[in-house]
């Protein structure tokens, strides 16, 4: 076989593995949920994060609108700060409120957005100020085993506590 | 019956000529990555051996690819059905191809089809005394045999993995959208959703990179150590499969683990 032949076929083969790693990458992969669209960035602090996990989705009405950026914890305020990397074309109002939500039983933690009635935008640097946590499935049960034995003992037993507090700080 | 003396040697010779046998298998790979300036100088040479590693392996990677996918397909289905989740089937079946059974199987069938062609023929090159006949030439054997067919064997692997991949996808995607009849949206938004390029995709990349560079040095040097006998050149060709098999499996462990780690 000819030089030219078989750099011809192995061109062909090299080129076939590019094209299988491409159809991974976007046929199997998240490449093609990558946005590179710009972004701004706002920070939200948070009592309890949950499971949410750096690049989960950021959505708001279903629709996902930026990523998770980073998660830290702010030894100062004592919470969880997670940074969020909105895209510019969508605004939402300063008053906006964001919380950690749970697609399904068991799928992955998301954050959403509420948008609030403000007539300010929230622009990069912004923090969200009205936030609300993730809800801890332990924390849950424990309450609703503590209000179901509570019922049962009759009157004298302490009160049950009222239903999960929405832990909306200022 | 051996005194217990002589067993005792003859224990602690075994242990010497390994380590020895290392030591000579690590100065090879020094010696073939030493010499590989020749790989960017001549790169016809590096082409001719991706042609006889890589092109000519194609079609059992490819076929094997096929009927991996299908029967993770089928075995999969026969899993998830039982908690009523057929939709991750695309995403069980792309998992497990891109980060555990594209890479090893690939180097498996690697070893076993390019790793004992490699070796056999560069044993039967000592065995015809080519070998010493281009050095008495003035012509460097480790550059100019072992360091285009070390880069050749580099480059296939990759791709022979990723096509092993792609191929195994589509084939869980015929059982599984085709034959079965799970949703086709499901499959593949399941799928999208659950696997990361760089987690799960360029991590199988990064394995397929080692094990290729494991398997290709085994035969090499399994080849070049080769007794100039048939005998030897048959042994060497077995042991070719047997150490560049289990090296592929041990090392996979270690970067498994290496990758969950972080």
């Amino acid at each position: 076989m000819t030089r030219e032949k078989t750099d011809f076929w192995v061109g062909l083969f090299v080129l076939l593995g590019a094209i299988a790693l491409v159809f991974l990458a976007l046929r199997a992969g998240n490449m093609s949920s990558f946005s590179f669209a710009p972004t701004y960035q706002v920070k939200a602090h948070f009592d309890n994060l949950g499971g949410l996990k750096v690049r989960a989705p950021v959505k708001s009405s279903g629709v996902v609108v930026g990523r998770v950026a980073s998660i830290d914890f702010d030894n100062q305020r004592y919470q969880a700060v997670a940074t969020l990397d909105l895209e510019k074309q969508f605004e939402f109002p300063s008053d906006s409120s964001a919380s950690i939500l749970t697609s399904g039983l068991l799928g992955e933690q998301y954050i959403g957005i509420t948008p609030g009635g403000d007539d300010k935008m929230l622009a990069q640097g912004n923090e969200i100020q009205f936030t609300q946590s993730a809800v801890v499935l332990e924390e849950l049960i424990s309450k609703f085993l503590y209000s179901s034995a509570s019922k049962e003992g009759g009157g004298n037993a302490a009160p049950a506590p009222e239903g999960a507090p929405a832990k909306t700080q200022p | 019956m051996r005194s217990p003396v002589l067993s005792i040697a003859a224990l602690g010779k075994r242990v010497r000529q390994r380590i020895t046998g290392l030591g000579a298998f690590m100065r090879l790979a020094g010696g073939i990555l030493a010499r590989s300036g020749i790989a960017l100088r001549r790169p016809g040479l590096v082409s001719q051996q991706v042609h006889f590693i890589g092109n000519y392996s194609l079609l059992i990677i490819a076929v094997s690819g096929l009927f991996v996918g299908f029967v993770l397909g089928l075995q999969g289905y026969y899993t998830l059905n039982r908690y009523g989740s057929e939709e991750a089937l695309g995403l069980l079946v792309a998992l497990s191809l891109t980060r555990e059974l594209g890479p090893v199987v690939t180097a498996l069938l690697f070893a076993g089809r390019a790793g004992t062609s490699l070796t056999a023929e560069i044993g039967l090159m000592k065995a015809g005394e080519q070998l010493a006949a281009m050095e008495v030439m003035a012509v460097d054997p480790i550059r100019r045999v072992l360091v285009p067919r070390f880069w050749g064997g580099v480059i296939a692997m990759p791709v022979l993995a990723a096509v092993f991949s792609m191929v195994g996808v589509i084939g869980g995607w015929i059982v599984g959208v085709l034959l079965i009849g799970i949703d086709p949206g499901a499959f593949w938004s399941q799928m999208q959703n659950g696997v990361d390029v760089f987690d799960d995709i360029l991590n199988g990349v990064i394995k397929s990179v080692v094990f290729g560079i494991a398997v290709t040095l085994v035969a090499l040097h399994a080849g070049w150590t080769a007794k100039a006998t048939p005998e030897g050149v048959s042994r060497a060709t077995t042991r070719t499969v047997v150490s560049g098999s289990l090296l592929v499996l041990g090392l996979d462990f270690v970067l498994t683990a290496l990758m969950f780690s972080s």
